[in-house]
């Protein structure tokens, strides 16, 4: 569903240049959950933003469902894919109330049948109706997330890409979170990319991982992998050992 | 454990508000020796508030009342704002979350941690100096003559946290409350803070409490562990029995976390019980 080979993003301003992403390459199945995970700019929501064509890249592969996506994209390319970004309380316009929110996509796309399909999205991410008419201050950072996915999924686009969809989040909000998504990826049907630092919460959505580091993919692993500690990059072993929690060395 | 650093008895936090006045702490009572205790907490369960109310921190309109809350038998409900200020900094000091948010911007790291030495230590400008230059040594940062003339916008995330430590820490306090110290951190840089504030608990014998919503963290560091919801402390117990907790709340939370150890098809979602804030 999608190829990345080659993937390079070199952003340059005035005093010189950073190597964001350098030769990255993996494919992603139909209908597979992939993961991405890595520390603080390690490149990984960068890679994101690529395959979505948000940043500028070079690369000798960048494939969506078989059609080439560097360069420009026609509209129908870019209904294939949507993000869910991480904070619920940046990426929704505060100004518009969540019917406004999801009507757009569905406008700009000139889709028919918009007024159910917002009501069907509403109920799909487990909001009530009441809430159709509200600002997202008037909602919970949970049911913003809640929004946010109802707004990548209305268009039932192939792919989603979800980048930290849940760090902003507490942890019985992002267990909701999680679970929706899951229950999503059954009635939805869809390939999706999920960015997170959090190993565990990657480890529970996704079948295959890739672990970055600094801009380059250091190795994918499988969840199973993962959980047992088979990995053979050091730093990878390194990030394991540290998010199972504090070791005390000499007790 | 000998004598208790802390005595908290039935400490409340309240702040007024147009229609009712909200309860962010209710009948908070615990103790700290010389012991690393950890909170634990889901946004708006009055964690940070009972850390705050401790040093006297509660902004305006904020009451904080309490049965009892003496630090080394010293009343700090009743003390001077002149005793608050020779406890706050110099015997107990609190960390906190973020350090682009909580460093002086147009102060050079040097500067600002030279100050709390200055006032509360009164050590004059050649001591202050070594001092602050000894004490970025200690959290660990690698070359502390270049880190001492640098401003906050320059560190990285780690760097700037290790900053604000080394500012708690100068003027050697008894008592540390760390409030979530290494959430803005990524995990290997986590590990490498807590290692610090650990250090500094064994040898200089200190008391740490340790604010924080991630349990993974917490069971893995402290001693003993608070846990809070609504502005309670709905359970205590010891930090490696946090997988075994009793309250529904506690054990909730832990099944809510997605595990390395127990994959789980479907993480469970915590159901509110009313009863829980009687």
């Amino acid at each position: 569903m999608i190829t990345v080979a080659g993937l390079s993003v070199i952003f340059s301003s005035g005093r010189g240049s950073i190597h964001a992403v350098r030769d990255v390459s993996f494919e992603v199945a139909t209908g597979e959950t992939f993961g991405i995970v890595g520390e603080s700019g390690s490149g990984k929501s960068t890679v994101l933003k690529a395959i979505a064509g948000l940043v500028p890249s070079s690369s000798s592969a960048l494939e969506v469902d078989g059609r080439p996506a560097a360069g420009r994209r026609s509209r129908a390319d870019r209904r294939m894919l949507q993000f869910v970004f991480q904070d619920p309380y940046a990426s929704l316009h505060p100004r518009q109330t969540v019917d406004d929110i999801l009507r757009e996509p569905l406008e700009i796309h000139r889709v028919p049948g918009i007024d159910e399909k917002v009501t069907k999205a509403i109920a799909d991410v487990g909001l009530l109706p009441i809430h159709r008419f509200r600002y997202p201050h008037q909602l919970s950072g949970g049911q913003r997330q809640r929004v946010a996915i109802a707004r990548a999924l209305i268009l039932n686009p192939p792919i989603l890409l979800l980048d930290e969809p849940t760090s902003a989040l507490d942890v019985s909000v992002q267990a909701e979170i999680l679970n929706l998504l899951a229950k999503l990826r059954q009635s939805y049907s869809f390939t999706s990319i999920l960015v997170s630092h959090d190993l565990a919460v990657v480890a529970h959505l996704c079948n295959r991982i890739a672990i970055m580091q600094a801009g380059r993919l250091v190795e994918i692993i499988t969840a199973a992998d993962l959980r047992s500690g088979t990995v053979t990059a050091e730093y990878t072993r390194k990030l394991i050992a540290a998010s199972r929690g504090f070791t005390r060395l000499n007790v | 454990m000998s004598e208790p650093l802390l005595v908290v008895d039935n400490l409340e936090v309240t702040f007024p508000g147009r229609t009712q006045a909200i309860r962010a702490v209710r009948n908070a009572s615990f103790t700290l020796g010389r012991e690393r205790l950890g909170i634990v907490g889901e946004s708006g369960s009055g964690k940070s508030t009972t850390g705050r109310a401790l040093l006297g921190l509660v902004p305006r309109p904020g009451i904080v009342t309490a049965k009892t809350m003496s630090y080394e038998g010293k009343d700090l409900l009743h003390c001077s704002e002149r005793d608050g200020q020779s406890l706050r900094g110099r015997r107990m000091s609190m960390v906190m979350q973020d350090p682009k948010y909580s460093l002086n911007p147009v102060k050079t790291v040097g500067r600002q941690i030279g100050e709390t030495c200055r006032l509360h230590l009164r050590t004059g400008r050649r001591e202050t100096e070594q001092r602050t230059l000894a004490m970025l040594e200690a959290v660990q940062i690698r070359d502390p003559e270049r880190v001492f003339h640098l401003f906050p916008h320059q560190l990285s995330g780690g760097m700037g946290q290790r900053v604000m430590i080394a500012m708690m820490l100068i003027a050697e306090p008894d008592l540390l409350i760390a409030d979530e110290p290494t959430s803005a951190l990524d995990v290997t840089v986590q590990n490498e803070v807590l290692r610090i504030l650990d250090d500094l608990v064994r040898d200089r014998g200190m008391g740490l409490i340790l604010i924080s919503h991630n349990l993974t963290v917490v069971s893995s560091f402290c001693d003993r562990v608070l846990i809070m919801y609504g502005g309670r402390i709905v359970e205590e117990c010891a930090a490696r029995d946090l997988q075994n907790a009793r309250h529904p709340y506690t054990r909730a939370l832990v099944a809510a976390t997605p595990s390395l150890d127990n994959p789980r098809a479907e993480l469970a979602t915590v159901i509110r019980d009313p009863e829980w804030l009687k």
